[in-house]
Protein backbone atom coordinates (compact mmCIF):
# COMPACT_ATOMS: atom_id res chain seq x y z
CA UNK A 1 0.00 0.00 0.00
CA UNK A 2 1.25 3.44 -0.91
CA UNK A 3 0.06 6.02 1.63
CA UNK A 4 0.37 9.79 1.83
CA UNK A 5 -0.24 11.53 5.15
CA UNK A 6 -0.46 15.32 5.19
CA UNK A 7 0.46 17.00 8.44
CA UNK A 8 0.26 20.54 9.67
CA UNK A 9 2.53 22.21 12.19
CA UNK A 10 0.46 23.86 14.92
CA UNK A 11 0.91 25.37 18.40
CA UNK A 12 0.89 22.87 21.25
CA UNK A 13 -2.61 22.41 22.61
CA UNK A 14 -1.64 24.06 25.93
CA UNK A 15 -0.64 27.30 24.18
CA UNK A 16 -2.15 30.51 25.45
CA UNK A 17 -3.06 32.19 22.17
CA UNK A 18 -1.82 35.79 21.77
CA UNK A 19 -1.31 37.94 18.71
CA UNK A 20 1.00 40.75 17.67
CA UNK A 21 -0.93 42.53 14.93
CA UNK A 22 -2.10 39.90 12.48
CA UNK A 23 0.54 37.36 13.49
CA UNK A 24 0.39 34.68 16.16
CA UNK A 25 2.83 35.57 18.93
CA UNK A 26 5.20 32.58 18.66
CA UNK A 27 7.23 33.59 21.69
CA UNK A 28 7.67 30.50 23.86
CA UNK A 29 5.17 28.49 21.77
CA UNK A 30 5.98 24.81 21.18
CA UNK A 31 4.86 23.39 17.84
CA UNK A 32 3.48 19.91 17.30
CA UNK A 33 2.00 17.71 14.58
CA UNK A 34 -1.70 18.67 14.27
CA UNK A 35 -3.45 16.39 16.81
CA UNK A 36 -5.94 15.07 14.23
CA UNK A 37 -3.13 14.57 11.69
CA UNK A 38 -1.33 12.61 14.40
CA UNK A 39 -4.27 10.16 14.52
CA UNK A 40 -4.14 9.82 10.72
CA UNK A 41 -0.41 9.18 10.90
CA UNK A 42 -0.82 6.55 13.61
CA UNK A 43 -3.36 4.58 11.53
CA UNK A 44 -1.21 4.98 8.40
CA UNK A 45 1.81 3.49 10.20
CA UNK A 46 -0.30 0.46 11.22
CA UNK A 47 -1.64 -0.04 7.68
CA UNK A 48 1.79 0.39 6.15
CA UNK A 49 3.36 -2.13 8.53
CA UNK A 50 0.58 -4.68 7.93
CA UNK A 51 0.88 -4.35 4.14
CA UNK A 52 4.66 -3.81 3.99
CA UNK A 53 3.83 -0.68 2.06
CA UNK A 54 5.28 2.78 1.82
CA UNK A 55 4.35 5.86 3.82
CA UNK A 56 5.17 9.41 2.73
CA UNK A 57 4.49 12.37 4.96
CA UNK A 58 3.92 15.82 3.45
CA UNK A 59 3.88 19.27 5.00
CA UNK A 60 3.36 22.63 3.36
CA UNK A 61 5.54 24.89 5.44
CA UNK A 62 8.71 26.88 5.82
CA UNK A 63 12.00 25.47 7.14
CA UNK A 64 10.91 25.88 10.78
CA UNK A 65 8.50 22.94 10.40
CA UNK A 66 11.30 20.41 9.86
CA UNK A 67 11.47 19.24 13.51
CA UNK A 68 7.73 18.45 13.28
CA UNK A 69 8.31 16.53 10.02
CA UNK A 70 11.23 14.61 11.59
CA UNK A 71 8.90 13.60 14.41
CA UNK A 72 6.51 12.09 11.85
CA UNK A 73 9.47 10.20 10.36
CA UNK A 74 10.38 8.99 13.85
CA UNK A 75 6.83 7.74 14.35
CA UNK A 76 7.15 5.61 11.22
CA UNK A 77 6.88 7.47 7.90
CA UNK A 78 9.50 6.32 5.36
CA UNK A 79 10.16 9.59 3.64
CA UNK A 80 9.01 13.18 3.81
CA UNK A 81 8.26 16.05 1.47
CA UNK A 82 8.16 19.68 2.49
CA UNK A 83 6.58 22.11 0.08
CA UNK A 84 8.53 25.22 0.84
CA UNK A 85 5.91 27.89 1.45
CA UNK A 86 3.98 29.61 4.17
CA UNK A 87 0.62 27.75 4.24
CA UNK A 88 -1.41 30.83 3.33
CA UNK A 89 -4.86 29.28 3.37
CA UNK A 90 -6.74 26.02 2.80
CA UNK A 91 -7.03 26.46 -0.97
CA UNK A 92 -3.33 27.20 -1.30
CA UNK A 93 -2.38 24.12 0.72
CA UNK A 94 -4.86 21.90 -1.14
CA UNK A 95 -3.44 22.96 -4.51
CA UNK A 96 0.09 22.06 -3.42
CA UNK A 97 -0.99 18.65 -2.12
CA UNK A 98 -3.05 17.85 -5.21
CA UNK A 99 -0.23 18.90 -7.55
CA UNK A 100 2.23 16.70 -5.66
CA UNK A 101 -0.06 13.67 -5.30
CA UNK A 102 -1.48 13.72 -8.84
CA UNK A 103 0.99 11.30 -10.46
CA UNK A 104 2.30 9.38 -7.41
CA UNK A 105 -0.28 6.56 -7.35
CA UNK A 106 -1.17 6.86 -3.68
CA UNK A 107 -3.78 4.36 -2.54
CA UNK A 108 -4.96 6.76 0.12
CA UNK A 109 -4.33 10.33 1.23
CA UNK A 110 -4.95 10.77 4.95
CA UNK A 111 -4.92 13.87 7.11
CA UNK A 112 -6.68 15.20 10.18
CA UNK A 113 -10.30 16.34 10.02
CA UNK A 114 -9.08 19.89 10.62
CA UNK A 115 -6.04 21.82 11.75
CA UNK A 116 -6.20 22.83 15.39
CA UNK A 117 -5.10 26.38 14.56
CA UNK A 118 -7.30 27.65 11.72
CA UNK A 119 -10.01 24.97 12.11
CA UNK A 120 -10.84 25.21 8.41
CA UNK A 121 -11.56 21.52 7.79
CA UNK A 122 -11.38 22.12 4.05
CA UNK A 123 -8.12 20.71 2.74
CA UNK A 124 -9.27 17.06 2.52
CA UNK A 125 -12.41 17.91 0.54
CA UNK A 126 -10.59 20.30 -1.76
CA UNK A 127 -7.79 17.82 -2.52
CA UNK A 128 -10.39 15.10 -3.19
CA UNK A 129 -12.35 17.35 -5.55
CA UNK A 130 -9.18 18.45 -7.37
CA UNK A 131 -8.13 14.81 -7.84
CA UNK A 132 -11.69 13.52 -8.44
CA UNK A 133 -11.52 11.09 -5.51
CA UNK A 134 -14.06 10.17 -2.84
CA UNK A 135 -13.48 11.73 0.57
CA UNK A 136 -14.60 10.60 3.99
CA UNK A 137 -14.69 12.98 6.94
CA UNK A 138 -14.58 12.52 9.90
CA UNK A 139 -13.04 9.10 9.35
CA UNK A 140 -13.11 7.34 12.73
CA UNK A 141 -12.37 3.74 11.73
CA UNK A 142 -10.48 2.51 8.68
CA UNK A 143 -9.89 -1.06 7.50
CA UNK A 144 -8.70 -2.22 4.11
CA UNK A 145 -9.81 -5.43 2.34
CA UNK A 146 -8.29 -5.96 -1.07
CA UNK A 147 -8.90 -2.76 -2.96
CA UNK A 148 -11.80 -1.68 -0.75
CA UNK A 149 -11.56 0.70 2.19
CA UNK A 150 -14.18 0.29 4.91
CA UNK A 151 -14.71 3.27 7.12
CA UNK A 152 -16.92 4.57 9.88
CA UNK A 153 -17.90 8.12 10.62
CA UNK A 154 -20.18 9.91 13.03
CA UNK A 155 -23.18 11.72 11.63
CA UNK A 156 -26.00 13.53 13.40
CA UNK A 157 -27.68 10.97 15.58
CA UNK A 158 -25.43 7.99 15.09
CA UNK A 159 -22.75 6.24 13.11
CA UNK A 160 -22.49 5.60 9.41
CA UNK A 161 -20.41 2.79 7.91
CA UNK A 162 -19.26 3.20 4.33
CA UNK A 163 -16.95 1.66 1.79
CA UNK A 164 -15.23 2.79 -1.37
CA UNK A 165 -12.53 1.66 -3.74
CA UNK A 166 -9.04 3.04 -3.35
CA UNK A 167 -7.71 5.65 -3.97
CA UNK A 168 -9.54 7.99 -1.63
CA UNK A 169 -8.97 10.90 0.74
CA UNK A 170 -9.93 10.89 4.43
CA UNK A 171 -9.98 13.51 7.19
CA UNK A 172 -9.32 11.48 10.33
CA UNK A 173 -10.31 11.73 13.97
CA UNK A 174 -10.03 9.49 17.02
CA UNK A 175 -10.64 6.62 17.70
CA UNK A 176 -9.11 5.64 14.33
CA UNK A 177 -5.87 4.76 16.17
CA UNK A 178 -3.96 5.78 19.26
CA UNK A 179 -1.25 8.39 19.03
CA UNK A 180 2.19 6.83 18.67
CA UNK A 181 5.11 8.16 20.67
CA UNK A 182 8.43 7.88 18.81
CA UNK A 183 11.01 5.60 20.44
CA UNK A 184 14.78 6.11 20.53
CA UNK A 185 15.38 3.89 17.53
CA UNK A 186 12.73 5.75 15.55
CA UNK A 187 14.30 9.08 16.42
CA UNK A 188 17.78 7.87 15.35
CA UNK A 189 16.44 6.45 12.09
CA UNK A 190 14.43 9.58 11.34
CA UNK A 191 17.63 11.60 11.04
CA UNK A 192 18.71 9.53 8.03
CA UNK A 193 15.35 9.29 6.28
CA UNK A 194 14.95 11.40 3.12
CA UNK A 195 13.26 14.81 3.46
CA UNK A 196 12.78 16.33 0.04
CA UNK A 197 12.10 20.07 -0.26
CA UNK A 198 10.15 21.23 -3.30
CA UNK A 199 8.88 24.65 -4.32
CA UNK A 200 5.16 25.51 -4.57
CA UNK A 201 3.53 25.19 -7.99
CA UNK A 202 0.90 27.90 -7.61
CA UNK A 203 0.34 30.94 -5.46
CA UNK A 204 -3.40 31.56 -5.27
CA UNK A 205 -4.72 32.13 -1.76
CA UNK A 206 -8.20 33.66 -1.88
CA UNK A 207 -8.50 34.46 1.83
CA UNK A 208 -6.58 36.77 4.10
CA UNK A 209 -6.84 37.36 7.85
CA UNK A 210 -7.30 41.08 8.47
CA UNK A 211 -7.43 41.00 12.28
CA UNK A 212 -7.65 38.62 15.24
CA UNK A 213 -9.90 39.00 18.24
CA UNK A 214 -9.80 37.21 21.57
CA UNK A 215 -13.10 36.05 23.05
CA UNK A 216 -14.60 38.14 25.85
CA UNK A 217 -13.50 37.00 29.30
CA UNK A 218 -16.12 35.42 31.51
CA UNK A 219 -17.11 37.52 34.52
CA UNK A 220 -16.08 36.41 37.99
CA UNK A 221 -17.31 33.01 39.09
CA UNK A 222 -20.11 33.04 41.64
CA UNK A 223 -19.47 30.41 44.32
CA UNK A 224 -22.46 28.58 45.75
CA UNK A 225 -22.53 26.53 48.92
CA UNK A 226 -22.59 22.77 48.27
CA UNK A 227 -25.51 22.47 50.66
CA UNK A 228 -27.60 25.05 48.85
CA UNK A 229 -28.48 23.56 45.48
CA UNK A 230 -31.84 25.35 45.61
CA UNK A 231 -29.90 28.58 45.22
CA UNK A 232 -28.07 27.23 42.15
CA UNK A 233 -31.36 26.22 40.55
CA UNK A 234 -32.80 29.66 41.32
CA UNK A 235 -29.79 31.43 39.73
CA UNK A 236 -29.91 29.23 36.65
CA UNK A 237 -33.58 30.06 36.25
CA UNK A 238 -33.70 33.71 37.19
CA UNK A 239 -30.23 35.11 36.54
CA UNK A 240 -28.74 32.99 33.78
CA UNK A 241 -32.20 32.17 32.36
CA UNK A 242 -31.06 28.84 30.99
CA UNK A 243 -33.68 26.61 32.61
CA UNK B 1 -26.64 38.99 -6.82
CA UNK B 2 -28.44 36.26 -4.94
CA UNK B 3 -27.83 33.75 -2.18
CA UNK B 4 -28.41 30.01 -2.15
CA UNK B 5 -28.93 28.22 1.18
CA UNK B 6 -28.63 24.44 1.39
CA UNK B 7 -31.01 23.31 4.14
CA UNK B 8 -31.42 19.96 5.88
CA UNK B 9 -34.58 18.39 7.26
CA UNK B 10 -35.16 15.64 9.82
CA UNK B 11 -38.51 13.89 10.09
CA UNK B 12 -39.92 16.18 7.37
CA UNK B 13 -39.12 19.34 9.36
CA UNK B 14 -36.38 21.84 8.48
CA UNK B 15 -33.63 21.77 11.12
CA UNK B 16 -33.25 24.74 13.45
CA UNK B 17 -29.64 25.19 12.35
CA UNK B 18 -30.86 25.47 8.74
CA UNK B 19 -33.30 28.19 9.79
CA UNK B 20 -30.30 30.03 11.28
CA UNK B 21 -28.60 29.79 7.87
CA UNK B 22 -31.73 31.19 6.18
CA UNK B 23 -31.79 34.09 8.63
CA UNK B 24 -28.10 34.70 7.95
CA UNK B 25 -28.73 34.75 4.19
CA UNK B 26 -31.68 37.14 4.52
CA UNK B 27 -29.67 39.51 6.70
CA UNK B 28 -26.77 39.58 4.23
CA UNK B 29 -28.96 41.82 2.06
CA UNK B 30 -27.36 40.34 -1.01
CA UNK B 31 -30.43 39.77 -3.16
CA UNK B 32 -32.99 36.98 -3.41
CA UNK B 33 -32.64 33.99 -1.13
CA UNK B 34 -33.19 30.55 -2.66
CA UNK B 35 -33.27 27.43 -0.50
CA UNK B 36 -32.17 24.01 -1.75
CA UNK B 37 -33.51 20.92 -0.01
CA UNK B 38 -32.66 17.33 -0.86
CA UNK B 39 -34.27 15.73 2.21
CA UNK B 40 -37.97 14.96 2.51
CA UNK B 41 -39.65 18.05 3.95
CA UNK B 42 -43.12 19.51 4.28
CA UNK B 43 -44.62 23.03 4.40
CA UNK B 44 -41.72 24.51 2.49
CA UNK B 45 -43.85 27.50 1.37
CA UNK B 46 -43.67 28.68 4.98
CA UNK B 47 -39.95 29.36 4.58
CA UNK B 48 -41.12 32.71 3.17
CA UNK B 49 -41.22 34.02 6.70
CA UNK B 50 -37.45 33.54 6.94
CA UNK B 51 -37.00 35.54 3.74
CA UNK B 52 -36.91 32.69 1.21
CA UNK B 53 -38.28 33.51 -2.24
CA UNK B 54 -37.89 30.15 -3.96
CA UNK B 55 -37.31 26.62 -2.70
CA UNK B 56 -35.63 24.13 -5.02
CA UNK B 57 -36.71 20.68 -3.95
CA UNK B 58 -34.82 17.61 -5.11
CA UNK B 59 -36.79 14.41 -4.93
CA UNK B 60 -34.27 11.61 -5.33
CA UNK B 61 -34.14 8.52 -3.13
CA UNK B 62 -30.38 8.24 -3.84
CA UNK B 63 -29.83 11.38 -1.76
CA UNK B 64 -31.58 10.07 1.35
CA UNK B 65 -28.27 9.20 3.05
CA UNK B 66 -26.86 12.62 2.03
CA UNK B 67 -23.95 11.29 -0.07
CA UNK B 68 -21.43 14.13 0.15
CA UNK B 69 -20.18 14.34 -3.46
CA UNK B 70 -23.70 14.16 -4.88
CA UNK B 71 -24.94 16.82 -2.45
CA UNK B 72 -21.99 18.99 -3.49
CA UNK B 73 -22.98 18.57 -7.17
CA UNK B 74 -26.59 19.47 -6.35
CA UNK B 75 -25.50 22.62 -4.48
CA UNK B 76 -23.15 23.76 -7.25
CA UNK B 77 -25.83 23.00 -9.88
CA UNK B 78 -28.51 24.91 -8.00
CA UNK B 79 -26.19 27.90 -7.47
CA UNK B 80 -25.53 27.98 -11.19
CA UNK B 81 -29.22 27.64 -12.05
CA UNK B 82 -30.26 30.63 -9.93
CA UNK B 83 -27.09 32.62 -10.55
CA UNK B 84 -26.17 32.69 -6.86
CA UNK B 85 -22.75 34.03 -6.01
CA UNK B 86 -22.95 33.15 -2.34
CA UNK B 87 -23.83 29.80 -0.79
CA UNK B 88 -24.68 29.82 2.92
CA UNK B 89 -25.16 26.66 4.95
CA UNK B 90 -25.20 25.72 8.59
CA UNK B 91 -22.45 23.39 9.78
CA UNK B 92 -23.36 19.69 9.89
CA UNK B 93 -21.56 16.46 9.09
CA UNK B 94 -22.76 16.80 5.48
CA UNK B 95 -22.03 20.50 5.10
CA UNK B 96 -18.55 20.30 6.63
CA UNK B 97 -17.66 17.60 4.11
CA UNK B 98 -19.44 19.11 1.09
CA UNK B 99 -18.42 22.80 1.42
CA UNK B 100 -14.80 22.39 0.23
CA UNK B 101 -15.96 20.30 -2.75
CA UNK B 102 -18.55 22.94 -3.70
CA UNK B 103 -15.82 25.58 -3.35
CA UNK B 104 -13.60 23.84 -5.91
CA UNK B 105 -16.53 23.12 -8.25
CA UNK B 106 -17.74 26.74 -8.23
CA UNK B 107 -14.23 28.28 -8.06
CA UNK B 108 -15.55 29.95 -4.94
CA UNK B 109 -13.76 31.08 -1.80
CA UNK B 110 -14.75 29.07 1.26
CA UNK B 111 -14.97 30.34 4.83
CA UNK B 112 -15.90 27.76 7.44
CA UNK B 113 -17.11 28.15 11.01
CA UNK B 114 -18.40 31.69 10.46
CA UNK B 115 -19.83 33.28 13.63
CA UNK B 116 -21.17 36.67 12.46
CA UNK B 117 -22.66 38.51 9.48
CA UNK B 118 -20.21 39.82 6.88
CA UNK B 119 -18.76 43.33 6.99
CA UNK B 120 -18.64 45.00 3.59
CA UNK B 121 -16.80 48.29 4.21
CA UNK B 122 -13.42 46.92 3.29
CA UNK B 123 -14.06 44.04 0.95
CA UNK B 124 -16.10 41.02 2.09
CA UNK B 125 -14.94 40.18 5.63
CA UNK B 126 -16.36 37.44 7.87
CA UNK B 127 -15.48 36.52 11.44
CA UNK B 128 -14.47 32.87 11.89
CA UNK B 129 -13.85 30.91 15.08
CA UNK B 130 -10.21 29.73 15.11
CA UNK B 131 -7.68 28.14 17.50
CA UNK B 132 -10.50 25.91 18.74
CA UNK B 133 -12.50 28.65 20.39
CA UNK B 134 -9.46 30.52 21.71
CA UNK B 135 -9.71 33.30 19.09
CA UNK B 136 -11.61 34.77 16.13
CA UNK B 137 -10.14 35.69 12.76
CA UNK B 138 -11.69 38.47 10.66
CA UNK B 139 -11.09 36.98 7.24
CA UNK B 140 -11.34 38.73 3.90
CA UNK B 141 -12.62 36.61 1.02
CA UNK B 142 -11.54 37.48 -2.52
CA UNK B 143 -13.31 36.42 -5.68
CA UNK B 144 -16.81 36.53 -7.19
CA UNK B 145 -18.26 33.48 -5.46
CA UNK B 146 -18.32 32.71 -1.76
CA UNK B 147 -19.25 29.72 0.35
CA UNK B 148 -19.92 30.25 4.05
CA UNK B 149 -20.52 27.55 6.64
CA UNK B 150 -22.16 29.02 9.73
CA UNK B 151 -21.42 27.92 13.30
CA UNK B 152 -24.42 26.74 15.31
CA UNK B 153 -26.10 29.44 17.42
CA UNK B 154 -24.18 32.15 15.53
CA UNK B 155 -27.38 34.18 15.29
CA UNK B 156 -31.00 33.97 16.41
CA UNK B 157 -33.61 32.70 13.95
CA UNK B 158 -35.81 35.52 12.62
CA UNK B 159 -39.22 34.42 11.33
CA UNK B 160 -40.75 37.90 11.19
CA UNK B 161 -40.77 38.31 7.41
CA UNK B 162 -43.95 37.83 5.47
CA UNK B 163 -44.71 36.13 2.18
CA UNK B 164 -44.75 32.60 1.02
CA UNK B 165 -42.00 30.81 -0.88
CA UNK B 166 -42.52 29.23 -4.30
CA UNK B 167 -41.54 25.56 -4.34
CA UNK B 168 -40.01 24.18 -7.56
CA UNK B 169 -38.74 20.73 -8.36
CA UNK B 170 -35.04 20.59 -9.23
CA UNK B 171 -33.18 17.73 -10.90
CA UNK B 172 -29.42 18.09 -10.43
CA UNK B 173 -26.77 16.60 -12.69
CA UNK B 174 -24.40 14.24 -10.95
CA UNK B 175 -20.75 13.44 -11.65
CA UNK B 176 -19.59 9.94 -12.59
CA UNK B 177 -18.07 9.35 -9.14
CA UNK B 178 -20.68 11.08 -6.99
CA UNK B 179 -21.92 7.78 -5.59
CA UNK B 180 -18.51 6.10 -5.25
CA UNK B 181 -18.96 5.84 -1.48
CA UNK B 182 -21.48 3.18 -0.52
CA UNK B 183 -23.26 3.34 2.80
CA UNK B 184 -23.26 -0.19 4.22
CA UNK B 185 -24.88 0.47 7.58
CA UNK B 186 -26.25 3.27 9.75
CA UNK B 187 -26.56 2.86 13.50
CA UNK B 188 -28.93 5.45 14.89
CA UNK B 189 -28.62 6.27 18.51
CA UNK B 190 -32.21 6.09 19.70
CA UNK B 191 -33.66 7.98 22.61
CA UNK B 192 -30.67 9.92 23.81
CA UNK B 193 -30.32 13.63 23.24
CA UNK B 194 -27.56 14.18 20.75
CA UNK B 195 -24.55 16.02 22.08
CA UNK B 196 -23.66 18.25 19.09
CA UNK B 197 -27.20 19.66 18.97
CA UNK B 198 -27.97 19.73 22.69
CA UNK B 199 -28.97 22.93 24.43
CA UNK B 200 -28.08 21.59 27.89
CA UNK B 201 -25.06 19.38 28.58
CA UNK B 202 -24.02 17.47 31.71
CA UNK B 203 -20.37 16.47 31.46
CA UNK B 204 -18.22 14.44 33.83
CA UNK B 205 -14.54 13.65 34.16
CA UNK B 206 -12.01 11.46 35.88
CA UNK B 207 -13.27 12.70 39.26
CA UNK B 208 -16.14 10.20 38.88
CA UNK B 209 -13.63 7.40 39.67
CA UNK B 210 -15.21 4.76 37.42
CA UNK B 211 -17.92 4.00 34.85
CA UNK B 212 -20.13 2.44 37.52
CA UNK B 213 -20.71 5.91 38.99
CA UNK B 214 -22.35 7.44 35.93
CA UNK B 215 -25.87 6.71 37.06
CA UNK B 216 -26.07 9.95 39.03
CA UNK B 217 -24.77 11.85 35.98
CA UNK B 218 -27.45 10.25 33.81
CA UNK B 219 -30.13 10.98 36.40
CA UNK B 220 -29.18 14.64 36.44
CA UNK B 221 -29.09 14.75 32.62
CA UNK B 222 -32.50 13.07 32.39
CA UNK B 223 -33.97 15.49 34.88
CA UNK B 224 -32.74 18.42 32.78
CA UNK B 225 -33.35 16.86 29.40
CA UNK B 226 -29.64 17.32 28.79
CA UNK B 227 -27.10 15.37 26.71
CA UNK B 228 -24.19 13.69 28.49
CA UNK B 229 -20.55 14.40 27.69
CA UNK B 230 -17.15 13.53 29.18
CA UNK B 231 -13.48 14.50 29.25
CA UNK B 232 -10.93 12.78 27.06
CA UNK B 233 -9.35 10.45 29.65
CA UNK B 234 -12.83 9.15 30.44
CA UNK B 235 -13.43 8.04 26.85
CA UNK B 236 -9.80 6.89 26.47
CA UNK B 237 -10.35 4.51 29.41
CA UNK B 238 -13.63 3.38 27.79
CA UNK B 239 -15.68 4.49 30.76
CA UNK B 240 -17.85 6.32 28.24
CA UNK B 241 -18.25 6.12 24.43
CA UNK B 242 -15.96 8.19 22.21
CA UNK B 243 -18.78 10.28 20.81
CA UNK B 244 -19.19 11.87 24.27
CA UNK B 245 -15.62 13.22 24.34
CA UNK B 246 -15.61 17.01 24.20
CA UNK B 247 -12.64 19.32 23.85
CA UNK B 248 -9.93 20.33 21.47
CA UNK B 249 -9.61 16.84 20.04
CA UNK B 250 -13.25 15.85 20.46
CA UNK B 251 -16.62 17.43 19.87
CA UNK B 252 -16.97 21.18 20.31
CA UNK B 253 -20.17 22.19 22.01
CA UNK B 254 -21.87 25.55 22.59
CA UNK B 255 -24.97 24.84 24.69
CA UNK B 256 -26.88 27.32 26.84
CA UNK B 257 -25.79 25.40 29.94
CA UNK B 258 -22.70 23.23 30.45
CA UNK B 259 -22.35 21.51 33.83
CA UNK B 260 -18.83 20.13 34.43
CA UNK B 261 -18.51 17.54 37.19
CA UNK B 262 -15.15 16.23 38.39
CA UNK B 263 -13.33 17.80 35.45
CA UNK B 264 -10.18 19.79 36.22
CA UNK B 265 -10.54 22.27 33.33
CA UNK B 266 -7.43 21.55 31.28
CA UNK B 267 -6.93 24.03 28.45
CA UNK B 268 -7.68 21.32 25.85
CA UNK B 269 -10.99 20.58 27.54
CA UNK B 270 -11.92 24.27 27.82
CA UNK B 271 -11.22 24.75 24.11
CA UNK B 272 -14.19 22.59 23.27
CA UNK B 273 -16.68 24.07 25.74
CA UNK B 274 -15.83 27.72 26.33
CA UNK B 275 -18.41 28.95 23.83
CA UNK B 276 -21.15 27.69 26.16
CA UNK B 277 -23.43 30.46 27.39
CA UNK B 278 -23.40 29.47 31.08
CA UNK B 279 -20.89 27.14 32.75
CA UNK B 280 -21.39 25.45 36.14
CA UNK B 281 -18.42 23.66 37.72
CA UNK B 282 -18.66 21.08 40.49
CA UNK B 283 -15.26 20.06 41.83
CA UNK B 284 -13.97 19.02 45.24
CA UNK B 285 -10.74 20.97 44.76
CA UNK B 286 -11.27 24.71 45.23
CA UNK B 287 -8.06 25.30 43.23
CA UNK B 288 -9.29 23.44 40.14
CA UNK B 289 -8.53 25.64 37.09
CA UNK B 290 -12.06 25.17 35.71
CA UNK B 291 -13.44 27.60 38.33
CA UNK B 292 -11.64 30.45 36.48
CA UNK B 293 -13.77 29.76 33.39
CA UNK B 294 -17.04 29.17 35.20
CA UNK B 295 -20.08 31.34 35.85
CA UNK B 296 -21.17 29.32 38.91
CA UNK B 297 -18.93 27.14 41.04
CA UNK B 298 -19.59 24.59 43.75
CA UNK B 299 -16.72 23.21 45.82
CA UNK B 300 -17.80 19.80 46.98
CA UNK B 301 -17.79 16.06 46.45
CA UNK B 302 -19.69 15.19 43.28
CA UNK B 303 -21.06 12.05 44.93
CA UNK B 304 -22.79 14.33 47.41
CA UNK B 305 -23.57 17.43 45.31
CA UNK B 306 -24.93 15.84 42.12
CA UNK B 307 -27.83 13.94 43.75
CA UNK B 308 -28.66 17.10 45.73
CA UNK B 309 -28.79 19.14 42.55
CA UNK B 310 -31.08 16.59 40.90
CA UNK B 311 -33.30 16.76 43.96
CA UNK B 312 -33.37 20.57 43.93
CA UNK B 313 -34.41 20.53 40.27
CA UNK B 314 -37.17 18.08 41.11
CA UNK B 315 -38.34 20.35 43.90
CA UNK B 316 -38.35 23.36 41.57
CA UNK B 317 -40.63 21.45 39.25
CA UNK B 318 -38.10 20.98 36.43
C1 LIG C 1 -2.93 17.09 22.56
C2 LIG C 1 -3.90 16.93 23.66
C3 LIG C 1 -5.25 17.03 23.38
C4 LIG C 1 -6.20 16.88 24.39
N1 LIG C 1 -7.52 17.00 24.09
C5 LIG C 1 -8.44 16.93 25.07
C6 LIG C 1 -9.83 17.07 24.80
O1 LIG C 1 -10.24 17.24 23.64
N2 LIG C 1 -10.71 16.99 25.84
C7 LIG C 1 -10.31 16.78 27.13
O2 LIG C 1 -11.17 16.71 28.02
N3 LIG C 1 -9.01 16.61 27.40
C8 LIG C 1 -8.07 16.67 26.41
N4 LIG C 1 -6.76 16.48 26.72
C9 LIG C 1 -6.41 16.06 28.08
C10 LIG C 1 -6.34 17.21 29.08
O3 LIG C 1 -5.04 17.75 29.04
C11 LIG C 1 -6.62 16.69 30.49
O4 LIG C 1 -5.71 15.69 30.80
C12 LIG C 1 -8.03 16.16 30.68
O5 LIG C 1 -8.99 17.08 30.20
C13 LIG C 1 -8.28 15.88 32.14
O6 LIG C 1 -9.51 15.23 32.30
P1 LIG C 1 -10.30 15.33 33.70
O7 LIG C 1 -10.51 16.73 34.02
O8 LIG C 1 -11.47 14.43 33.56
O9 LIG C 1 -9.29 14.62 34.69
P2 LIG C 1 -8.33 15.22 35.82
O10 LIG C 1 -7.46 16.28 35.27
O11 LIG C 1 -7.73 14.06 36.46
O12 LIG C 1 -9.32 15.96 36.80
C14 LIG C 1 -10.22 15.33 37.64
C15 LIG C 1 -10.88 16.41 38.48
O13 LIG C 1 -11.87 15.82 39.27
C16 LIG C 1 -11.84 16.40 40.56
N5 LIG C 1 -12.42 15.42 41.46
C17 LIG C 1 -11.88 14.25 41.88
N6 LIG C 1 -12.75 13.59 42.68
C18 LIG C 1 -13.84 14.36 42.78
C19 LIG C 1 -15.07 14.23 43.47
N7 LIG C 1 -15.34 13.16 44.23
N8 LIG C 1 -15.97 15.22 43.36
C20 LIG C 1 -15.73 16.33 42.60
N9 LIG C 1 -14.57 16.49 41.93
C21 LIG C 1 -13.65 15.52 42.01
C22 LIG C 1 -10.40 16.69 40.82
O14 LIG C 1 -10.26 17.74 41.79
C23 LIG C 1 -9.93 17.12 39.42
O15 LIG C 1 -10.05 18.53 39.25
C24 LIG C 1 -5.79 16.61 25.72
C25 LIG C 1 -4.43 16.51 26.00
C26 LIG C 1 -3.50 16.67 24.99
C27 LIG C 1 -2.05 16.56 25.34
Amino acid sequence: MNILVCICHVPDTTTKIKFTGTELDKNGVQFIIGPYDDYALARAVELKEASKGKLTVLNVGEADTEPTIRKALAIGADNAVRINAHPKDAYFVAEQIAAYAKDKNFDMILMGREASDYNGGQVHGMVAEMLDMPCIVPCMTLEVEGNTAKMGREIEGGKEYVECEMPFVAGCQEPIAEWKIPNMRGIMMARKKPLEVIEPTSQSAPTEVMAYQLPAERGNVKMIDADNMDELVRLLKEEAKVL
Amino acid sequence: MSVLVYIEADNNAVKKSSLEALTYAAKMNAGDVTALVTDKAENLEELGKYGVKTVLQVNDEKLSTRPVSAIASAIAGAAQKVGANAVVMSRSSTVDAAAPRVGVKMKATVASNVVALPQNENGFVVRRGVFTGKAFADTKLEGENKILTIAKNALAVDDSLSGSATVEAFVPEFGAKDFAIKVTDVKKQEGDILLPEADLVVSAGRGMKGPENWEMIENLANKLGAATACSKPVSDMDWRPHHEHVGQTGIKVAPSLYIAIGISGAIQHLAGVNSSKTIVVINKDSEAPFFKSADYGIVGDAFDVVPKLTEALEKAGI
